[in-house]
């Protein structure tokens, strides 16, 4: 077991946990964007959102972080950062890395929260109209904070597989927890198993607190009807 | 009940495919205990590990396979008597060199292969049959990289776990910036969309890929290290390595060995003299 | 807000249609101000000459690396999801034991499988066959790949097993035990057959998530399949990102028409299973909860 103390398990960790984080946040608000615009008035809108999701839910995560690296940054040189020092690449692989998640996993979280839209009854909206609200506040005021209250347990398994995905930054070389389990199980082939283990362990931890979390969550914000 | 039949198929197909992959995986037990040269004569076989990603030296192309150690590798199986149509070509990725030979998964790997006393204590080398230096390759209008020295502040692009980046690192890393992709081939086109400055691994391989790129990239020219590349066979067959040492020399007397080194990196590339062999 | 989305805004009237007008205009001047950036830089750094688009149309091209690469890809996905059925099926049934014994161990190895990432999977299963196993080099990565995905959509599908029986009416194995059917047989000739046909269309919809998984192997196993030629056409022609938009096509086709014969099973089945048990309310349609999960 001593070996393990020769690698940064934790700072591969908290590289991954960063990741999520961000990511999580990203595709929340963009997820909620693509998910009002699919339900908006504006043909253009609707069509652009539908057509997004339908594409980037049925492409590779892999192949979106592979092309965000070697697409946006390389060819199109869009770097993210004004850091100038020698920490700029490593801050812009991360960067491109959350934008990617956030893209893909947005699509995700606009399917959950339209189908909370969906869940909300019909008299709501009405209502809504009836006493002169135009669609933005009725989605905003009225349906979206019902919705959101009744997709909590679809949008934790966005986030739990959110937090499995960002192994995928790997193939751009962000210094997270799958590129350390791939050098470990290079250098200490012996011990592969263990090192298995310890990964496998990490990310239950990782992930089983946020499943128990908002399925509490989940039950204790959910409309009573 | 309706789907019963259905379920039923369905587990038959589960079984039988589960059979089916189980055996397919089984590789064939050869004769490890005769030398490859009896071997490859007797079987008029010869399975070979190469690189698939490698312009100039191993690549898969549309019509075959191309590249120096293609070549030096059709040279070895007709010495061996083996005919060029029986040579299978499989993928060595450089992690796993040792591991295809140690498992007989191929009978000779010739992928980029140096020559260190790690990799001894696994499997046996024959040749060199070339020695490169790490190198830098750069865009064909950069003069600020000259050499190592002048990385700082650059971009320096590797692959994931490869040493060549390790030892960069360790003698220049305070001040050049690493990215680490899977494979060269991302680094290139950064190199070629100016996201990445530089490239560093063993100067041969850098030619291949700037012989790839005619005029957009070149190779520094200052190499900073020694890699001797040799032939990786099973550890211990002392008979195989004798008769490759020979079929080495014989290439590089006869002409094949600066010919081929011509054809794959173009005729103004500066074929350099031929190595002496040190694994006996 | 069954159905329309229409529901949240009234019929336009002509202020409302002028504004919509406008708002359309505006989105499409953005969408096309980020689709003019993209063709400058791309045009700026010669993305668009003949020489990187020409070798798509040339059938070597495709015969050499790309289709080969999609089968390998196809072949990883439907041993992949053959596999893993039958071990859904076999875990989503242990889950519902009354054995605590049998019970306990599913439950923890399900969710254990299903807490880590496909990735450290397929990494774990690479390393165990190349150190444990004979198996050839040139398909480990495929069975490493193969291990992976089964270890994970097997946990998966167990729990859409388990939800799918659940969801029947338990008159179902009530009147099964009335018949004096033992647990065995009622599972095997009453309820998994039902469970079934409700659980289809999701099981076909986890085979998008399986096709999309498999290129989690090109990156860092070196597994040839469709994604991995993203490395080794570049190679031959220098064209990194019209090859990442063709393998994308590709990949966004395939999967269009998984999803397509997902929706054809679903429309036939909510048609045929009026003869058969229908499932209780809230699991009516294909939403067996866990089937929603999105993965990779």
């Amino acid at each position: 077991m001593d070996f393990l103390s020769n690698y940064d398990l934790l700072g591969a960790f908290w590289t991954t946990v960063q990741l999520t984080f961000w990511s999580a946040i990203g595709a929340l608000v963009w997820g909620i964007v693509l998910a009002g615009m699919r339900v908006s008035p504006v043909w253009l809108m609707r069509a652009f959102a539908t057509a997004y999701v339908n594409i980037v839910r049925n492409t590779p995560l892999t192949l979106i972080v592979v092309a965000s690296s070697l697409g946006l940054y390389q060819a199109l040189g869009v770097s993210l950062t004004t850091d100038k020092t020698t920490a700029a690449l490593a801050i812009t692989n991360f960067r491109l890395a959350v934008l990617a998640f956030v893209l893909y996993t947005g699509t995700f979280v606009a399917e959950a929260v339209r189908s909370g839209i969906n869940t909300v009854p019909v008299g709501q909206a009405e209502a809504a109209r009836a006493l002169g609200l135009g669609f933005f506040q009725t989605l905003t005021l009225i349906v979206l904070p019902q919705a959101l209250r009744s997709v909590v347990a679809p949008l934790a398994s966005v986030l739990i597989a959110l937090t499995k995905n960002t192994t995928v930054a790997s193939a751009i070389g962000v210094a997270e927890a799958a590129v350390l389990m791939k050098t470990m199980l290079e250098n200490e082939g012996q011990a592969g198993t263990l090192v298995f283990a310890v990964f496998a362990i990490g990310f239950v931890i990782l992930t089983l607190p946020v499943g128990l979390l908002l399925g509490w969550l989940s039950k204790k914000v959910a409309v009573k009807r | 009940m309706r789907l019963s039949p259905v379920l039923r198929a369905g587990a038959l197909v589960a079984t039988l495919a589960l059979a089916v992959t189980a055996c397919g995986g089984k590789s064939q037990q050869v004769n490890s205990s005769s030398s490859l040269v009896d071997r490859a004569k007797a079987d008029n076989k010869l399975t070979v590990g190469i690189k698939f990603d490698q312009p100039g030296l191993g690549l898969k192309t549309a019509n075959g396979y191309t590249g120096f150690d293609v070549d030096v590798a059709k040279y070895i199986a007709k010495k061996l008597g083996v005919d060029e149509n029986n040579i299978t070509f499989k993928q060595a990725p450089s992690a796993q060199r040792e591991d295809l030979i140690a498992q007989g998964d191929v009978d000779l790997v010739i992928a980029t292969y140096t020559i260190n006393d790690k990799r001894k204590q696994k499997v046996s080398f024959a040749g060199p049959y070339f020695v490169a230096g790490q190198d830098l390759l750069v865009k064909a209008d950069n003069t600020s990289i000259t050499g190592p020295d002048s990385l700082n502040g650059k971009k320096l692009c590797s692959v994931t776990g490869s040493t060549s980046a390790q030892t960069l690192q360790t003698k220049y890393a305070n001040q050049v910036s690493l990215q680490n992709y899977g494979g060269y081939s991302e680094c290139i086109t950064g190199l070629l969309n100016g996201a990445i400055d530089a490239i560093s691994t063993d100067d041969i391989i850098l030619q291949g890929y700037a012989a790839a790129n005619q005029g957009k990239l070149k190779v520094v020219g200052k190499p900073f290290t020694t890699e001797p590349y040799g032939i990786g066979f099973k550890k211990g067959d002392t008979k195989t390595q004798q008769a490759l040492d020979e079929y080495i020399q014989a290439m590089e007397q006869d002409g094949s060995w600066k010919a081929a080194l011509q054809k794959n990196f173009g005729s103004d590339y500066k074929v350099p003299s031929e190595p002496p062999i040190t694994e006996k | 807000m069954s159905g329309a989305p229409s529901v949240l805004y009234d019929a336009p009237g002509p202020k409302a249609k002028v504004r919509n007008l406008v708002y359309s205009v505006v989105f499409l001047a953005l969408l096309a101000a980020v689709a003019w950036f993209v063709f400058v830089a791309l045009d700026d750094k010669g993305q668009f000459t003949s020489a990187m688009w020409s070798p798509f149309v040339q059938g070597d091209t495709w015969t050499v690396y790309l289709l080969p690469g999609l089968g390998t890809t196809l072949l990883a996905a439907v041993l992949a999801i053959v596999i893993a059925l039958p071990v859904g099926a076999v875990f989503g049934i242990a889950r519902l034991s009354d054995h605590v014994w049998i019970r306990v161990p599913a439950g923890v190895l399900v969710e254990l499988f299903r807490a880590i990432p496909v990735l450290m999977l397929m990494l774990f299963a690479n390393f165990f066959y190349d150190w444990y196993t004979d198996i050839d080099s040139d398909v480990r990565p495929l069975f490493a790949v193969v291990t992976g995905l089964v270890l994970y959509n097997g946990s998966v599908l167990a729990e859409v097993f388990r939800a799918g029986i659940e969801s029947l009416p338990k008159g179902q194995s009530e009147a099964a035990y009335a018949l004096g059917l033992r647990k065995t047989q009622t599972m095997l000739t009453i309820l998994l057959p039902q469970a079934v046909t409700v659980m289809l269309p999701a099981i076909v919809s986890q085979l998008v998530v399986v096709v999309k998984d498999t290129a989690l192997g090109s990156t860092i196993l070196s597994f040839s399949d469709l994604l991995s030629n993203y490395r080794i056409l570049p190679a031959n022609y220098g064209n990194t990102i019209p090859t990442l938009v063709v393998i994308g096509l590709i990949y966004v086709v395939v999967n269009w028409v998984v999803t397509r014969l997902a929706a054809m099973l679903e429309r036939r089945l909510s048609r045929r299973g009026r003869s058969t048990a229908r499932p209780t309310a809230a699991a009516s349609t294909t939403a067996v909860p866990v089937a929603d999960m999105p993965t990779v």
